[in-house]
């Protein structure tokens, strides 16, 4: 479905992306995990068009994205909840919810779609009205995945979902997380909590300092020494 | 309140009250006298406050939907609203509209005025982003500062031009850099009379239709941002640029759209003013802008009800300034607003400073 051939991606000057290429086939749950500053959410920008490769290619079912504008990236099928979750502030949660329906112009579609997205997340119907900005920060999560739902991606783009979030809030999500691949979405999660990133995933890259240095299905990367070692806390 | 702040406070209001204030005709009881012994001139003073602070206020506008979205003072704004203003005269010119010109002839030349001042001020405002503040987008922030101080220089000299092309447009008057009086065609009827009500209070139908332009384009406007999917647009652009990316937005239409409805709303407001004032003259897109700047500060930039507010307040201040302080001495007082906006309360009246959560 989505593949990055060689991709480099430039801050300035800066090689964030030395090449990388991954792939994520229809339906899988694919995870990159890796230390702070090692490239994911480049990554994830630059599939959606936020930031530009200088070299290699970005095939989105057999469609070169590199020179796709971001909104065409979109309504091709690819949302993203991004870092740092960039909800509305000042938009009540069902105004940020339409937003993340822009590119549509089915209404039926969008009703049902919402409708979805309530039963995947109640707590936002409850606080339906209120602002953005007023949310706690698992709210706001929550209203980021969301509001990218409403797309209606084919590609769904998570980054970073645990951050900054209590234990028990983390397993809401990741709970949510699944029952959103089960219904046929296709994931690709950025995660720092390898841990629980390898749990709902099929497959995993790793990501160091804007290279791939290991990858392979979710089983081997949990029992592979190096990731241990440096991603999951053992000694 | 830091104690610091509370030096700066009492330093500042001692020395506008102390120092400026009698200077500045600030004289409480002949004030008090004055509003006792004709009330009527304070109420009279009101409504002129109100009508040309919206008209502030829809300039103030301009600035604060610009800075909302991409976070530009656009210093031309006041000048592209004198600009509305001249292309109103010439087509009051080119209809042949004189003062007192019966009310129904000059329906026809006035909305066509509106038409084509709103149209002239939106396609000048795309093409200076387009051409004088996109290309420095990613530059730092000063860039284009600089770069719409220098737009307004260029649009006040198109106003000087413009001003003396009096052998094609009679109406422009003698000289080019004199003001130019503007045909006075909305009739003057008192209403409160009309009503039977016995007031020294003039409320003319001039007054009404003036007020009523003004607050229509307010509400329009309201209602675009807050109920359509592009004024929505605009709004998630505000608020999050990336996330309104991220969402599908495109952003460069939202900026076009943002340029081209602040500056359809300065050349409305520049034929209001030439409506109501009667008098329009190159360089009053500067103090206007001015002011209007003031106005959108006061009411928080970026936020739209503020500018309202803000603009209002500006009128107002500056019509009983006029009236009871000293002309002369209006500019200070509204500027003497500004900075003591600045210092206190950074984000204005209504501006939010709603933390954003990690």
């Amino acid at each position: 479905m989505l593949e990055l051939i060689d991709v480099y991606t430039y801050y300035g000057n800066i090689q964030a992306l030395k090449g990388i290429s991954i792939h994520v086939e229809t339906g899988e749950v694919v995870t990159l995990i890796g230390s702070n500053g090692a490239g994911k959410t480049t990554t994830l920008r630059t599939i959606q068009g936020l930031l530009r490769p200088k070299q290699g290619k970005i095939l989105f079912e057999g469609k070169d994205l590199s020179t796709t504008s971001t909104q065409e990236i979109v309504r091709l099928g690819i949302a993203q909840s991004p870092e740092g979750r960039m909800i509305f502030p000042r938009m009540t949660v069902l105004e940020n919810l339409e937003m993340g329906a822009f590119q549509r112009q089915d209404k039926l579609g969008i009703k049902s779609d919402m409708e979805r997205v309530f039963l995947l997340f109640p707590r936002l119907q409850e606080r339906m009205t209120q602002k953005g900005g007023t949310l706690s920060g698992g709210e706001q999560q929550m209203l980021a995945i969301a509001r990218a739902l409403m797309a209606r991606p084919r590609l769904l783009l998570l980054d970073e979902p645990s951050m900054g979030l209590a234990p028990m809030l983390v397993s809401q999500i990741f709970s949510i997380i699944q029952e959103i691949s089960a219904q046929g979405t296709t994931i690709l999660l950025v995660e720092q909590n390898a841990r629980l990133a390898l749990t709902v995933a099929n497959r995993g890259y790793v990501l160091q300092t804007g290279e791939i240095v290991l990858t392979g299905n979710a089983k081997e990367l949990q029992a592979d020494p190096t990731v241990r070692k440096a991603y999951l806390g053992d000694e | 309140m830091k104690p610091w702040q509370k030096i700066v406070l009492y330093f500042v209001i001692a020395y506008f009250v102390l120092l400026l204030g009698p200077i500045a005709g600030f004289d409480l009881p002949r004030i008090v006298q004055d509003i006792i012994r004709s009330p009527s001139v304070l109420v009279t003073q009101l409504l002129v406050g109100l009508i040309n602070g919206a008209i502030i206020a829809i300039i103030a506008l301009g600035y604060t939907l610009v800075y909302g979205i991409i976070e530009l003072i656009n210093f031309a704004h006041g000048d592209l609203y004198m600009l509305g203003g001249f292309a109103a005269l010439t087509v009051m010119g080119a209809f042949g509209m004189q003062d007192g010109a019966p009310f129904v002839t000059a329906i026809i030349p006035m909305l066509v005025a509106l038409l084509v001042s709103a149209g002239l001020c939106a396609g000048l405002n795309v093409l200076t982003e387009r051409y004088a503040y996109r290309p420095l987008r990613n530059a730092p922030r000063l860039a284009p500062l600089i770069s719409a101080i220098g737009v307004s220089f260029i649009f006040q000299n198109l106003g000087l031009f413009w001003g003396g092309l009096k052998s094609f447009i009679p109406i422009m008057g003698n000289t080019a850099a004199a003001p130019k009086s503007f045909p006075d065609l909305l009739p003057r009827i008192d209403l409160l009379e009309a009503m039977g009500i016995q007031t020294k209070v003039d409320f003319t139908l001039k007054d009404l239709i003036v007020l009523v332009v003004a607050v229509s384009l307010m509400v329009g406007l309201n209602l675009f941002i807050q109920r359509t999917p592009a004024g929505k647009a605009m709004r998630a652009v505000a608020q999050n640029r990336d996330a309104a990316k991220i969402v599908g937005i495109d952003v460069d239409q939202v900026i076009v759209m943002t340029f081209l409805i602040g500056g359809a709303l300065a050349g409305s407001a520049g034929l209001l003013v030439g409506l109501y004032n009667n008098t329009i003259v190159f360089t009053m897109g500067f103090t206007a802008g001015l002011r209007a700047f003031t106005a959108a500060v006061l009411g928080g930039i970026g936020n739209i009800t503020g500018a309202m507010l803000g603009g209002v307040l500006i009128g107002l201040l500056s019509a009983l300034s006029d009236q009871y302080l000293s002309s002369r001495w209006t500019d200070a007082w509204v500027f003497g607003v500004l900075v003591l906006i600045l210092v206190f309360r950074p984000s204005g009246l209504l501006g939010e400073n709603l933390q954003e959560k990690v």
